[in-house]
């Protein structure tokens, strides 16, 4: 892909990407909210091992529509791909987010997600991959994302080399509240991009002219003056480019080559005592900026230009006084870079606490070299490579965290066992007595709740003798066998079983109601007992649930650490290496800039003080 | 949904990065190649946390003991959140003082896991001590107690926080 010559502005759209639940829908799933509790602290790795457990479980439950996640599982599904894609895992966040494209979701949802899909390809300059993501967005767009989808559309456009195609895109989105000062920026580049220079120049004087006290917008403002001026010198047409590159604010990010083109555009249009003043501001400034070290070698330039040569000696001077001091800085910089320092800097907890981590480097006092980086630093694959090299770091402290873990487990496991397993066995037998006697009781209370029911519908008096009456008619029974010629035995025999019979007979619906009463007093003493049963039985399963089958899952994530942290070591030396490298090459280039500069200082200093010599001579002359 | 207002240093970090284009060419074919295997690392770290997770879960807090509080931020409210005390059947069992970051994640819907522990099965008594200060810019201190029985199954509380004084109980409790 070609590099635009002014390159776009497309970097927040990483930043828009939005989180959470759909809008005002009330939160059911409590890991879910946790997964957002930690999303929204920007601890994406806690988030994801949150989200990621609860998702698993949510799609290996036999009924889902009955678990509390099941209101939010798109939501939850589509907050996995942003997290990972947050977390810089965008293998698995395309795959996520594909995911979501391919289920049968709402307009919103799926728009939302190939919003995304596209964000990640553009991330990843796969162009085609892209537009073909935005291709997909169709029907309702979430309101939200309206404006983002156009700015990444644009952009996407611009970098397919199709800039014409992207203005008519620009064009719309330059009434956006959002993006209205970066699409104006945009666009001016847009119109440069398409050969349309006048156009350009139009539209970058209308971004450089945006009425807003919005710190992003007043950078891109400076940032669309400064292009107009560089456009118009580049040109020589310096007269023109002056009014641009003095609308660039003093303290913003761009003052510095804005102050340093200004005096270029002063001098060559022959004002070159103007020249002298936006670079006499900035040789006071911060001796590490480029423009600031081209400044101090331009002052002295501009002081010879105008004949006051020995001004333009002392400021060659100091220019090379500090050239040869920052050189040595630069390559003991060179050397505590090589010795690892850099690295060891960045990897320091406290300095990631703050948002802006990145521009707080520079007042990082044990890596000072961090000021002389902070282009290579904003520049996205060595900010990538950073990103990664401090993820791993964090992943390591985390692994190791855990390691310290596994052998307090172990030793909690073997306590647990070293306690249960002598008492078991005790407790096991009498269970076993207990058991066999609970399993009769329950038998025998089943067998009388069967009884009661069968009574209730067939009548069966003698079921609910007492004891003594079933032995008194036992009695008369046999009595009756053996009375059997004896006629007035009998009858009397007859006469007794009788009386019992009518007592049974007559007293059998009290005796049925008696007997239910006490049958539902057993109940509740069933049902006590059968808990108690229960509560032992899990009590007792918990006891050997908490020593064993721990051994295995323990060794098996000892394992995995260690290999995890092994594979971290080599990851990290191999990124540091190159982060190390990029690095020392810059500072390496930067050095020999200064070297270049020194040499130059060194001869204009010479010449000055021979010119001031002469002048001097010249007019102390009779 | 982030403005661009809240992201200036991306801006500016972009705006840095579109004037360097020789530092990217620094950085690099290697470094973008090594992206690939940190994403697997991570993605293996995750497994591992996620297995990890579940083991500390059935280890240190069974089901039959399990009992878990969430705190949530009613999201109309805008009060501010300094600490919270949770004690049960008269023990302290979490104090948590709220950093920024953390009450604007609970702002945002976000719920907090305040304590995981065991009790044992049967009645228990909760209490909830909210300190905090009111849209008003008032100090205020509120507590509730609330009964909850632990059964069998894990047993999970949702705390609900509001500001007090305003026609709503300041803290709820309820299960989830």
């Amino acid at each position: 892909m070609r590099r635009a010559p002014y390159s776009v502005l497309g970097l927040l759209l990483i930043a828009g990407l939005a989180t959470g639940p759909s809008q005002g829908e009330e939160l059911k799933d409590l890991y879910f909210g946790e997964a957002l509790y930690y999303a929204h602290q920007g601890l994406y790795f806690e988030a994801l091992e949150r989200l990621d457990t609860e998702v698993k479980q949510h799609d290996g439950i036999d009924e889902p529509e009955l678990d509390s996640l099941y209101q939010h599982i798109d939501d939850a599904d589509f907050s996995l791909g942003d997290f990972e894609l947050r977390y810089r895992m965008h293998h698995r966040a395309g795959r996520a987010i594909k995911a979501v494209l391919e289920a049968a979701v709402d307009d919103v949802i799926r728009n939302d997600a190939a919003f995304r899909l596209a964000s990640i390809h553009f991330q990843k300059n796969q162009i085609t991959e892209a537009l073909r993501a935005l291709d997909r967005i169709d029907g309702e767009v979430p309101d939200a994302i309206r404006d983002d989808i156009d700015f990444l559309r644009a952009n996407v456009l611009l970098a397919e080399g199709n800039p014409e195609a992207s203005i008519g895109v620009l064009e719309q989105l330059q009434g956006s509240d959002e993006f209205g000062g970066f699409a104006s920026y945009n666009l001016g580049i847009a119109y440069l991009e398409s050969g349309r220079r006048q156009d350009a120049l139009e539209q970058l004087q209308q971004a450089g002219l945006t009425a807003t006290d919005d710190p992003a917008e007043l950078a891109i403002r400076d940032k669309a003056n400064l292009v107009a001026g560089t456009i118009h010198l580049e040109a020589e047409e310096f007269e023109l480019a002056i009014p641009y590159l003095n609308r660039v604010r003093l303290d913003g990010p761009f003052s510095n080559q804005a102050l340093l083109s200004s005096g270029w555009a002063n001098l060559s249009s022959g004002r070159v005592e103007r020249a002298v003043v936006p670079w006499s501001l900035l040789a006071e400034r911060e001796v590490t900026d480029k423009a600031t070290q081209e400044a101090m070698l331009a002052l002295p330039y501009a002081y010879g230009k105008l004949d006051v040569h020995g001004r333009a000696a002392v400021y060659y001077g100091e220019a090379l006084d500090a050239f040869v001091a920052e050189i040595e800085k630069l390559s003991e910089s060179i050397e505590s870079i090589r010795e690892g320092k850099f690295l060891e800097a960045l990897v320091r907890e406290e300095i990631r606490k703050d948002k802006d981590w990145v521009i707080r480097l520079r007042s990082l006092s044990e890596a000072p070299e961090t000021y002389y980086l902070m282009q290579l630093l904003a520049s996205h694959d060595f900010q990538t490579g950073l990103q990664n090299y401090l993820d791993l770091a964090d992943l390591r402290r985390k692994l190791v965290a855990w390691q310290g873990g596994f052998d307090a487990y172990d030793e909690m496991v073997a306590i647990r066992h070293d306690h249960y397993e002598p008492l078991l066995p005790d407790v096991d037998t009498e269970f076993r007595e207990f058991d066999s006697r609970m399993r009769l009781r329950v038998e025998q209370h089943k067998m009388l709740v069967r009884r009661r029911d069968d009574l209730l519908t067939t009548p069966r008096p003698e079921f609910l003798a007492t004891p003594e009456e079933l032995a008194i008619l036992a009695r008369l029974e046999a009595l009756e066998l053996q009375a059997i010629a004896n006629a007035s035995a009998t009858q009397r025999i007859k006469r007794l079983k009788g009386v019992l019979v009518w007592r049974l007979e007559t007293e059998y619906h009290e005796r049925l109601t008696e007997f239910d009463m006490n049958l539902r007093g057993l109940d509740a003493a069933m049902a006590v007992a059968q808990a108690q049963y229960d509560q032992y039985v899990r009590v007792r399963q918990a006891a050997t649930h908490s020593y064993s089958g721990y051994e295995q899952p323990i060794n098996r994530l000892r394992v995995h650490s260690a290999n995890a942290i092994a594979e971290i070591d080599l990851l990290m030396a191999r990124q540091g290496h190159l982060l190390e490298k990029a690095a020392v090459e810059e500072l390496v280039a930067r050095r020999s800039r200064l070297e270049n500069f020194g040499d130059k200082a060194r001869f204009a200093l010479a010449d000055s003080y021979d010119r001031a010599t002469q002048v001097q001579a010249r007019s102390e002359a009779p | 949904m982030l403005r661009p207002n809240t992201v200036v240093l991306l801006a500016i970090v972009a705006l840095f990065a579109a004037t360097t284009a020789h530092s990217q060419d620094l950085a690099g074919e290697n470094l973008r190649s090594l992206d690939g295997q940190v994403q697997e690392i991570k993605s293996d770290v995750l497994d591992i946390a996620s297995e990890l997770q579940n083991l500390e879960e059935r280890l240190l807090y069974p089901s039959g003991t399990q009992l878990s509080i969430f705190v949530a931020v009613e999201q109309t409210e805008d009060f501010r959140l300094d600490a919270v005390q949770i004690e049960i059947n008269g023990e302290l069992a979490t104090h948590h003082i709220y950093s920024f970051n953390e009450l604007e994640a609970l702002q945002k819907g976000g719920v907090q896991r305040a304590y995981t522990g065991n009790v044992v099965t049967g009645d228990h008594e909760l209490r909830v001590t909210v300190i905090g200060k009111s849209d008003s810019g008032e100090d205020f201190s509120e507590s509730g107690t609330f009964a909850f029985s632990k059964g069998v199954k894990p047993k999970t509380l949702g705390i609900t926080l509001a500001e007090p004084g305003l026609g709503s109980d300041g803290i709820q409790v309820g299960d989830w």
